[in-house]
C-alpha cells in the first residue's frame, strides 16, 4: 500500500472519530444554549402575566392553554411556598402550517407560583422548543456532509501537494533501483532542501560508496585468488609431470603420483569453476547479444559427441520453435552446457537423453541413477550426488547464469527421468 | 632453437627450462622486469615465454617494445589471469598466442613448436617422424607415403603426440587439447583410452615406426620402435 493511501486511511478513521465527538459535543452545547435563551424570554414573560395580573385580575381565570400560551391555577398556601421555578421540557398539541390537525409538539415550560392580594396562584408559562429529533437529524446530515468534504479534500491535497512533497524521494528511489554495482556510474542524487530526504540521499550515497569501494576490492581479490592460486597449480602439476616423465619408480609410488596428480587436476577444475562463478556473481560478463538456444545445443552436443558415443547414450532432440533469447553468448553456452555435460556425465551406458526446445523453454530429461536428487540442494555450491571427482559448481553455475537474466531452472524426477527445465518466459517479458 | 623465459616464479621457471631442455632446445631465462627487456632485445630468440605479472613492471609493456622492434610476433603469453580483456589486450600487442596458467607441459610444447614452425617453415607445415608424416594443413596421414585415413580427433590426437614426442602426455593434457573444456566435469577420461586405442589400431595395421606407450595410467608417450 502506498504512503499516500495509507495516510488517507488513518487519516479518514481518525477524522470520523473527531467529527463524531465534534458533533456530540456541538449538539449538547446548542440544546443548552437554546434552552438557556428560551427560559430567559419565559422568565420575561412570567414577570410581564403578574404585572399585567395586578392591573387586570380577570387574566387568574386563565385555566387553559390558548392563544397567549399560559395558565393561571389558584392554588393554597402550603402548595404555593412548596413551589420553585421550574423549567421543564413537556409536550402541547400546536398546530403550524404544514399540519393538518394539531400534533403534540415539545414545549419548554416555566411552572412558578405567585401571590395577589393574599391569594396564591399557580402559573404555567410555555414556549415552543425547537425539535430535539429535527436537530439531531440536521446535525447528522451536516456532520456528514462536512466528514465528506474533509475526506476530498485530504484526498486532494494528498495528491497535489504531498505527491510534490515526496517527488524527491520518488525520484531517489528509481534512481536506487536501477543502480546496479559494477555499472551504474552515477550516484543516486535529487535536489531537494527537506532535511529527511537529504539525510536519506546522504545515508545512501554512504552506502553506495562503501559497495562500490567493496566491490572493488573484491574484483581485485579475485584476480589476486587468480593468480595466487594458478601458479602453485602449475608448479605442482608440472612438477609432477616432470617426475612421471623421469619413470623407473614402482608401481606403487606410480599411482601414488598419479592420484596426486588427479587431485592437483581437480583441483585446477575447482579453482576455475570458482573463478568463474565469482565472475558471475559480480556480473563481469554482460556483452548481450540475440542467440539461439537451438544453435548452442547443437554446437554442445557436437563437442561432447566422444562421450556420448562412448557412454552410448541415446539423443533426441525436439526443435519445436527457434528459440531466441538476449543473453552473453558466452554465459548461455556454459548455462547450456553444463546441463548437457550433467546429462551426460550422470547418465548410465546406453541411457537416454532428451531435449525439448519449445517457445519459451528449454528441456534436458536424461536417464541416470534411479532415485530423485533433491531440489533444494542441487543447484548449490559443492552439492555432489555420488561423483566424487566432479566440482559440484557445474549446477551452481547454471543457476548464477539463470538468476543474472531472471530465467526459472527447476528440476523434476518423473518415470526414472531427471529433468530440468530452463524458462525463459519471464526473461523475454 | 632459442627460448627465453620471462617468468618470476622461482619452481614454474625451473620446470619449464627443464621441460624445454628435454626438446634441446636452448633456454634462457629472466625473472624481473629489467633483466627481461635486457636479454629480450640484446638477442633474437625463436620465441619467448613471457609472464604478464612481474616485479618492477608489466609483461605488457615489455610486449609493448617488443612490437615497436618487431619481435612480437613469437611471444606466447603465459598468465595466471584469465580474462578476456588480457588476452584481446596481449594478442593485440602481437602476441602470438596466451596460455593460461596451470598449464601442461604437454600443451607448452605444442604451443611453441606451432610458433616456431610458423616462423621457420614459411608455410610449409608438415611433421615427419620415422617412416610417417602428418600434413597439417590438409589434415593428412602418410605412413611410406600411403595415405592413412584417421578422424579428426584421431588426427588432433596423433599431431598432439608427434608434437611431444618421446614426452609425457596426460590424459588431461590430452583431454583439454583435443576435447576442450567439455571435459571438465567428467569423472573418468575413459574416453580418451577409446579414441587412443582406435589409433594405435591403425599405427600397426599400416606399420608405422613409432607407438603410443601407455605410461602407468595417468598419460601416454609416442615413441620410435
Amino acid at each position: 500500500m502506498k504512503l499516500l493511501n495509507k495516510s488517507i486511511k488513518y487519516l479518514s478513521v481518525s477524522i470520523l472519530g473527531i467529527v463524531t465527538i465534534w458533533a456530540v459535543v456541538f449538539y449538547v452545547n446548542m440544546l443548552k444554549e437554546i434552552k438557556s435563551s428560551i427560559d430567559e424570554g419565559l422568565e420575561n414573560y412570567k414577570r410581564l402575566i403578574i404585572k399585567n395580573a395586578i392591573k387586570d385580575p380577570s387574566i387568574l381565570n386563565k385555566q387553559y392553554f390558548d392563544e397567549s400560551f399560559f395558565t393561571i391555577h389558584k392554588i393554597d398556601e402550603q402548595l404555593a411556598l412548596s413551589i420553585k421555578d421550574r423549567y421543564v421540557d413537556t409536550i402541547l398539541l400546536m398546530q403550524d402550517a404544514d399540519d393538518i390537525a394539531p400534533e403534540p409538539e415539545p414545549v419548554r415550560m416555566l411552572i412558578t407560583a405567585f401571590k395577589i392580594n393574599g391569594q396564591y396562584y399557580q402559573l404555567k408559562v410555555a414556549n415552543s422548543m425547537v425539535e430535539e429529533d429535527d436537530l439531531i437529524r440536521e446535525l447528522l446530515l451536516d456532520v456528514i456532509w462536512l466528514y465528506i468534504i474533509l475526506i476530498i479534500g485530504i484526498v486532494f491535497i494528498n495528491n497535489i501537494v504531498l505527491k510534490r512533497l515526496w517527488k524527491p524521494f520518488y525520484d531517489l528511489l528509481n534512481q536506487i533501483k536501477k543502480f546496479h554495482l559494477g555499472k551504474t556510474q552515477k550516484i543516486p542524487e535529487t535536489k531537494t532542501n527537506v532535511k529527511e530526504f537529504t539525510d536519506l540521499q546522504k545515508a545512501v550515497n554512504t552506502l553506495l560508496a562503501h559497495n562500490i569501494n567493496v566491490f572493488e576490492q573484491q574484483k581485485e581479490f579475485i584476480g589476486n585468488t587468480s593468480h595466487e592460486l594458478q601458479t602453485p597449480l602449475a608448479i605442482a602439476t608440472n612438477k609432477l609431470e616432470l617426475l612421471l616423465e623421469q619413470g623407473n619408480f614402482n608401481s606403487m609410488d606410480a599411482e601414488n603420483i598419479t592420484e596426486v596428480y588427479q587431485v592437483i587436476q581437480r583441483l585446477v577444475r575447482l579453482n576455475k569453476s570458482l573463478l568463474l562463478l565469482t565472475k558471475i556473481e559480480n556480473k563481469q560478463f554482460l556483452d548481450n547479444k540475440t542467440i539461439s538456444i537451438n544453435e548452442i545445443v547443437k554446437q554442445c552436443l557436437h563437442d561432447l559427441e566422444d562421450i556420448i558415443a562412448f557412454k552410448n547414450i541415446n539423443i533426441i532432440v525436439e526443435n519445436k520453435f527457434d528459440l531466441k533469447v538476449n543473453m552473453d553468448t558466452s554465459l548461455a553456452s556454459i548455462m547450456i552446457s553444463n546441463l548437457i555435460k550433467n546429462a551426460t556425465f550422470h547418465n548410465i551406458e546406453n541411457g537416454k537423453m532428451e531435449i525439448i526446445i519449445s517457445d519459451n523453454f528449454l528441456e534436458i530429461n536424461n536417464t541416470g541413477d534411479i532415485e530423485k536428487l533433491d531440489e533444494k540442494l542441487i543447484f548449490t555450491r559443492f552439492y555432489k550426488s555420488n561423483s566424487k571427482s566432479s566440482t559440484g559448481l557445474g549446477l551452481t553455475i547454471t543457476k548464477a547464469i539463470a538468476s543474472l537474466y531472471a530465467i526459472s531452472l527447476s528440476y523434476n524426477y518423473k518415470q526414472t527421468l531427471h529433468c530440468f527445465k530452463v524458462d525463459f518466459s519471464q526473461k523475454n517479458n | 632453437m632459442k627460448i627465453l623465459i620471462i617468468e618470476d616464479e622461482q619452481q614454474l621457471l625451473y620446470n619449464i627450462k627443464q621441460s624445454l631442455e628435454k626438446e634441446k632446445f636452448l633456454v634462457e631465462t629472466a625473472s624481473d622486469y629489467y633483466t627481461a627487456v635486457e636479454k629480450a632485445f640484446v638477442y633474437d630468440y625463436d620465441c619467448i615465454l613471457l609472464d604478464i605479472m612481474l616485479p618492477q613492471g608489466s609483461g605488457l609493456d615489455i610486449l609493448k617494445e617488443l612490437k615497436k622492434a618487431n619481435k612480437s610476433e613469437n611471444v606466447i603469453i603465459i598468465s595466471a589471469k584469465d580474462s578476456l580483456d588480457d588476452k584481446l589486450k596481449g594478442l593485440e600487442l602481437g602476441a602470438d598466442d596466451y596460455l593460461t596458467k596451470p598449464f601442461h607441459l604437454a600443451e607448452l610444447n605444442a604451443r611453441i613448436k606451432a610458433v616456431i614452425r610458423r616462423k621457420e617453415l614459411n608455410g610449409k607445415s608438415d611433421i615427419e617422424l620415422g617412416n610417417t608424416t602428418l600434413a597439417i594443413n590438409e589434415r593428412q596421414f602418410f605412413v611410406n607415403n600411403n595415405l592413412v585415413t584417421l578422424n579428426r580427433k584421431e588426427f588432433d590426437i596423433l599431431n598432439y603426440f608427434m608434437l611431444n614426442k618421446n614426452r609425457l602426455v596426460t590424459k588431461n593434457a590430452l583431454a583439454e587439447h583435443v576435447w576442450g573444456d567439455n571435459t571438465d566435469q567428467a569423472d573418468n577420461l575413459d574416453f580418451v583410452y577409446y579414441q587412443i586405442k582406435n589409433l594405435r589400431k591403425k599405427l600397426l595395421a599400416s606399420k608405422a615406426t613409432f607407438e603410443i606407450e601407455s605410461i602407468y595410467g595417468v598419460g601416454y608417450k609416442l615413441v620410435l620402435k
